[in-house]
């Protein structure tokens, strides 16, 4: 049952706060993200810049990176994946503990980046973990971080937790981990996780050469 | 109900040494918040005392060399600041200056000030988040750091004004810089210089003397000259020893040999000595850049005819080498005449100065593992490459 939001800014005015058990969770949920401790290349030296005195990422309760990913919400990609490091990053992901996020931060985590071409690099960790929010950058500016996580403050704070469209977290049959990949002979084993990543799927435009 | 001991994956395995003790294997990292970065070391254990450390490398190797031989010379500029993160202007120099050798390129006596002045800021900025780093290993996370960071984004904000980016500077070019100084920037550079020392008579109060750290770093790590000299190690590694081996004084490049500064040696090459000297660096770092905004020159940025586009050095082989924040830097290229180098190579410091990490470490605690490994100050985007 839905509030009218008339009514409750009315109150609001009034000294009265009315809200649903959703959104106090959902308050409660994204006002202390605690990250992992966990920097992979450059990026992970603007991750700390980020928490230090000048950018003060404590002001968005995020300042607490726990070593453990038993104790973390938020995992911040920072840097490049590369093909023997994405089994361990998707194992670390897989012992967080509901409900848990993913920033990709940087060209790196999103793509491979400048790196692209390389034959050891992961060219994306959406290929394995599902990706809440993506800053672009090489390495993305502090203040870059600092929006990607108010962008994902606002996600947690419009999910829902029943209901058809509820959150991942929220729903039984949603999956808590994912296959960790295998680093094989030649490439990692499987190449990506085709449940949660498709490639994009080319549409060739009508009256072509067929 | 673990039935089986095998089930309990996440418990070091326990083995019996030959003396019939308790070996315990522990795998430090990737993931560790010591580690900086993502390097693994198997450590063996008996009781608390080392018996074997083996580290393991490539969980960030991305292939910088290989990319680099199939990329024009030019492009591969902006992969070297990736290289050693921290300090990505010194990158760009050892660089350029490989290059400038192979192809006999002369660089306008401005350029070469821009130079000084920014590798020297650059130091700066490493030897501080060292200090800052290697107290969050003792156990100080944070506090420290946060004042280093405090003096590194003054830094930044220089870099910025200058290249447009704070960390990745993509600056140097082959016979100078991309660009000029914008009006008004030696002069807030002059300001920081000035600021500089007061801030590190202030870190300096806090560490000297501070029990924590003299129980945790005196005598812990050291190695006899010898074996350093033998394992290649350069840098304030090498420096904390004793042994007096600076290139900025061995072999000037740029115009090192115009500055009047001295070179700090260590005493027994502990961890205290290599923290302190890191100090006492900074401070001579300070002395070349008051000197080098004194005499900073009016002129080109860069050799009028250098090329950019279509650059093509001739057949032949150099190697260029520049003393980085954290040892030797070196870029050795062979070219075929043609827009690409028939191969690359780097001599990263911080992977050569890891090798003797072992010996470093063996009959000692596994606490001090990390400190050993936090006065190395490696950066794992250059070990790894």
């Amino acid at each position: 049952m839905a509030i009218d939001p008339k009514l409750a800014e009315d109150l609001k005015s009034q000294g009265v706060h009315v809200t649903s058990f959703e959104q106090l969770i959902n308050w409660g949920r994204s006002s202390s993200l605690w990250p992992l401790q966990f920097g992979l290349a450059c990026c992970a030296i603007e991750m700390i810049a980020a928490t230090m005195a000048k950018y003060d990422m404590a002001r968005f309760g995020a300042e607490v990176f726990r070593p453990s990913p038993r104790q973390a919400d938020l995992m911040i990609v920072a840097g490049t994946v590369t093909k023997k490091m994405a089994p361990q990053v998707v194992r670390l992901y897989n012992q967080m503990a509901e409900p848990k996020y993913v920033i990709a931060m940087g060209a790196c985590a999103i793509s491979g980046g400048p790196f692209k071409d390389g034959y050891n690099v992961l060219k994306g960790i959406d290929r394995f973990i599902p990706v809440d929010v993506v800053i672009p950058g090489c390495p993305p500016r502090p203040e870059a971080l600092l929006d990607g996580l108010m962008t994902l403050r606002d996600k947690i704070a419009k999910e829902k937790l029943i209901g058809k469209h509820r959150a991942r977290h929220a729903d039984p049959n949603g999956a808590a981990s994912f296959p960790v990949p295998e680093f094989g002979p030649h490439d990692l084993e499987p190449t990506a996780n085709r449940e949660i990543w498709n490639p994009p799927t080319i549409v060739r435009e009508e009256g072509g050469s067929e | 109900m673990i039935s089986d001991s095998s089930m309990l994956y996440s418990t070091p395995a326990l083995e019996t040494g030959d003396d019939e003790d308790q070996l315990l294997r522990v795998s430090l990292g990737p993931q560790h918040p010591s580690t900086h970065g993502v390097f693994r070391m198997n450590v063996v254990l008996d009781g608390e005392t080392v018996v074997s450390l083996k580290p393991v490398f490539g969980y960030l190797h991305r292939n910088h060399e290989k990319i680099a031989e199939n990329a024009t010379y030019l492009s591969s500029m902006p992969y070297t600041d990736r290289l050693d993160y921290i300090c990505p202007l010194s990158n760009n120099w050892a660089y350029a200056h490989a290059v400038e050798k192979l192809a006999g390129i002369e660089v306008p006596e401005r350029a070469e000030y821009m130079r000084v002045i920014l590798a020297e800021l650059t130091r700066l900025i490493n030897h501080t988040a060292f200090a800052g780093f290697i107290l969050g290993d003792m156990g100080a996370w944070g506090s420290a750091l946060m004042y280093a960071f405090r003096e590194r984004e003054k830094i930044l904000d220089l870099f910025e004004d200058l290249t447009g980016a704070r960390m990745m500077a993509n600056f140097m070019r082959f016979g100078g810089c991309r660009n000029d100084l914008p009006a008004g920037w030696a002069m807030k550079c002059g300001k920081l210089v000035d600021d500089y020392g007061p801030f590190l008579d202030e870190m300096e109060k806090f560490l000297v003397g501070n029990e924590i750290l003299l129980a945790r770093t005196q005598d812990v790590g050291q190695l006899p000259k010898d074996i350093l000299i033998n394992g290649g190690i350069t840098g304030p590694m090498l420096r904390a020893a004793g042994v007096n081996y600076d290139i900025r004084k061995v072999e000037p490049y740029g115009i090192y040999e115009r500055f009047d500064f001295r070179i700090p040696l260590g005493e027994i090459g502990d961890c205290y000595d290599r923290i302190m000297i890191r100090f006492l660096e900074m401070r001579e770092s300070l002395k070349i850049l008051r000197q080098a905004l004194d005499q900073l020159p009016e002129g080109d940025y860069i050799h009028p005819k250098a090329k950019i586009r279509n650059f093509k050095p001739p057949v032949g082989e150099a190697y260029g080498r520049i003393e980085g924040p954290k040892g030797e830097l070196g870029f050795h290229l062979i070219s075929d005449g043609t827009t690409n180098p028939y191969r690359y190579r780097v001599r990263p410091p911080s992977f050569i100065n890891l090798t003797l990490l072992e010996d470093m470490c063996l009959g000692l605690d596994l606490a001090d593992v990390v400190i050993i490994l936090g006065s190395i100050d490696i950066v794992l985007g250059e070990v790894d490459r």
